[in-house]
């Protein structure tokens, strides 16, 4: 145990000593999360959404076979409760509701105006508002083409709820984002990069030939980016509440059980890169390509992952920065809970107990 | 009677068909300095490796230090040190930090480590040294202290792979006044060189040839043996016929 303490100690010297590893570990979640205010917009095909119709009557039938006609939207149609929906957004199946009252075709005929509800999870912003921009634009045509064959002015007025991120913000999308990358980058690099350097100087066989166990060698060389991460977390956690405003609606102790989670999965990437490669530079590299476009190419945080052709959604799966994504999101800022998220923690953990097999082998057999 | 300290038969290291070391056998006796020579390429590290725990043997028997390379490495880590080609101490922490965390690793106790670590800098004359980084010593510093080091915890034999490569002849000089001291501490010695300057300043050397031991011997009868004035004779006559280039 004393043995394992001077290790620690030692890796701990080595992170403090170097200028250049401590402002890329402490500068880079700050300079992220200023930089990836600029989120983007995209356009976004096949979204999952639901219609209640209450009416049932010509206007609402008209309205809805626009929608389906429409490349945008797959499309439910049953009669759900308000708290089926609800229940519906909170596990994902659905993007948006569109609520048809009852008699709406009676109050457009009458009073010459009526209205629907559109209910939108807006804990992803972009598409938020790209979805009801759509629809908004599909009751105007049907208004513009009744007004057509009439004098009346008939006027459809689409009332607007936005879920868990009313007023829009960017930044609840982007948060978790900059935390997947930031954990993925200073793990996977800096643990590669710190062993790949002891094998380069020619430490590693001394410490090799000590009795000190090569597994412990490895998790010491682990724990200090582990702590640097967890601070990270923190950092990033304060700053988004207190600078961008927005609240953790979720648990703060399971956001961070999570966080442990992804940073022992990048640990792990990290470990197997460096068995692999045997110069500082290689092990960077194959770390920035490694992790560094996956994450953020198929996190889904810079690109709607529903937009991509089949394949790329498949690659994306292998992805772990994109569990981890889904599951901040649904803590910070849906406020669920564990059971909400245990299927994206399974795959995660099931990942990371892959990548330490295969790493913890190839390491034996390079000793052999 | 000469108490043994590695003892090999017929060690054998085989990578696929290539066999890297071919059934070398050999004694090694305590205190004693064993010059391991050869060429580049001819199996020295390979052995070493084997020896050192590193690398498990394709088949033979060896025991270091009474203990056997196949089952008891474990044993074998804690009572050996180590030293190898490349400069093998932390250029990013100081020379106490560097002394404290290797006698650290080796559970060296917090007294031990004190004692040890301001007996080490008196001996090589770094007291005003100890807070300055050990990348900025000069080389020869560095290797008397990487030597230092390799032999903090007292091992029964220390292994040394090529220690004395760039250094000038006044420094390799003394660097290998630090080896005697240590031989006559009763730690046995393990060195690996290529400099035939060297071999002269062992007890025994043995001279390896494609995988093989060609000769084993003192200097001296050595020299008898081949009818050469110089170590460097003898090596140029036996390491002629090597078939394994660079």
């Amino acid at each position: 145990m004393k043995q394992f303490l001077v290790f620690i100690k030692k890796e701990f010297y080595h992170v403090f000593r170097d200028r250049k590893t401590l402002l890329m570990l402490f500068g880079l979640p700050i300079a992220q999360i200023v930089l990836f205010g600029f989120a983007l917009t995209n356009e976004i095909k096949n979204n999952r959404i639901v219609i209640v119709d209450y009416a049932k009557d010509l206007a609402s039938q008209q309205i809805i076979n626009k929608i389906e006609a429409s490349k945008y939207f797959d499309i439910d149609k049953s009669l759900m409760s308000h708290n089926e929906i609800e229940a519906a957004f909170k596990e994902g199946k659905i993007k948006m509701a569109v609520v048809f009252p009852a008699g709406f075709n009676n109050e457009l005929l009458h009073l010459n105006k009526s209205q629907i509800q559109l209910i939108v999870d807006a804990s992803d912003p972009n598409t938020g508002t790209t979805l009801t921009t759509y629809i908004s634009s599909i009751v105007m045509t049907y208004q513009t083409e009744l007004m057509k064959n009439n004098s009346i002015p008939y006027r459809i007025v689409p009332e607007l709820r936005m879920l868990y991120n009313p007023e829009l913000k960017g930044a609840p999308n982007f948060v978790p984002g900059v935390m997947a990358l930031v954990m993925m980058l200073i793990c996977v690099m800096m643990t590669s990069v710190s062993i790949v350097k002891e094998k380069e100087k020619g430490t590693m066989e001394v410490l090799l030939v000590s009795p000190f166990r090569p597994i412990l060698v490895i998790i010491s060389k682990a724990v200090p980016y582990l702590l640097i991460s967890l601070v990270n977390v923190s950092i990033i956690l304060l700053l988004s509440v207190y600078l961008l405003d927005l609240p953790i609606n979720g648990s703060v102790l399971l956001l961070f059980a999570e966080s442990t989670l992804l940073i022992i999965t990048a640990l792990s990437l990290g470990l197997l890169i460096s068995t692999a490669t045997e110069s500082q530079q290689a092990a960077m590299l194959l770390s920035m390509m490694g992790m560094m476009l996956p994450t953020v190419f198929f996190s889904g945080f810079m690109f709607p992952i529903e937009n991509m052709p089949f394949p790329l959604q498949m690659i994306s799966n292998l992805v772990p920065a994109k569990w981890y994504y889904i599951i901040v999101k649904s803590i910070m800022i849906k406020g669920l809970g564990f059971s909400a998220i245990w299927k994206e923690t399974l795959i995660l953990v099931g990942m990371t107990v892959f990548l330490l097999t295969i790493s913890f082998r190839k390491f034996k057999i390079r000793l052999a | 009677m000469k108490e043994s300290v590695i003892k090999t038969e017929k060690l054998t290291k085989r990578f696929g068909d290539f066999v890297a070391v071919n059934e070398i056998s050999f004694e090694v006796f305590k205190g004693e300095v064993f010059g391991f020579l050869g060429a580049n390429g001819a199996g020295k590290t390979t052995a070493m490796r084997m020896l050192c725990g590193l690398s498990v043997p394709s088949s033979g028997i060896a025991t270091v230090a009474g203990f056997d390379v196949f089952k008891q490495t474990e044993n074998i880590k804690r009572n050996i040190g180590y030293m190898s080609q490349k400069f093998s101490l932390y250029e990013d922490l100081t020379v106490l930090e560097n002394i404290r965390f290797f006698g650290g690793i080796y559970g060296l106790s917090d007294k031990q480590l004190k004692e040890k670590s301001s007996e080490l800098v008196l001996t090589l004359g770094l007291q005003n040294e100890t807070k300055k980084l050990v990348g900025a010593l000069p080389l020869g510093w560095k290797q008397k202290l990487a030597f230092s080091v390799a032999i903090i915890h007292q091992p029964k034999i220390v292994f040394l792979d090529e220690p004395t490569g760039g250094v000038d002849p006044v420094t390799r000089r003394q660097f290998w006044d630090l080896i005697y001291e240590a031989a006559n501490s009763g730690i046995t010695i393990f060195v690996t060189t290529h400099y035939m300057d060297e071999a002269e300043y062992c007890n025994r050397v043995s001279m390896m040839v494609d995988g093989s031991i060609k000769a084993l011997d003192s200097p001296s009868n050595l020299k008898k043996q081949f009818s050469a004035t110089s170590m460097d004779e003898v090596f140029f006559e036996l390491a002629r016929g090597a078939k394994r280039g660079e």
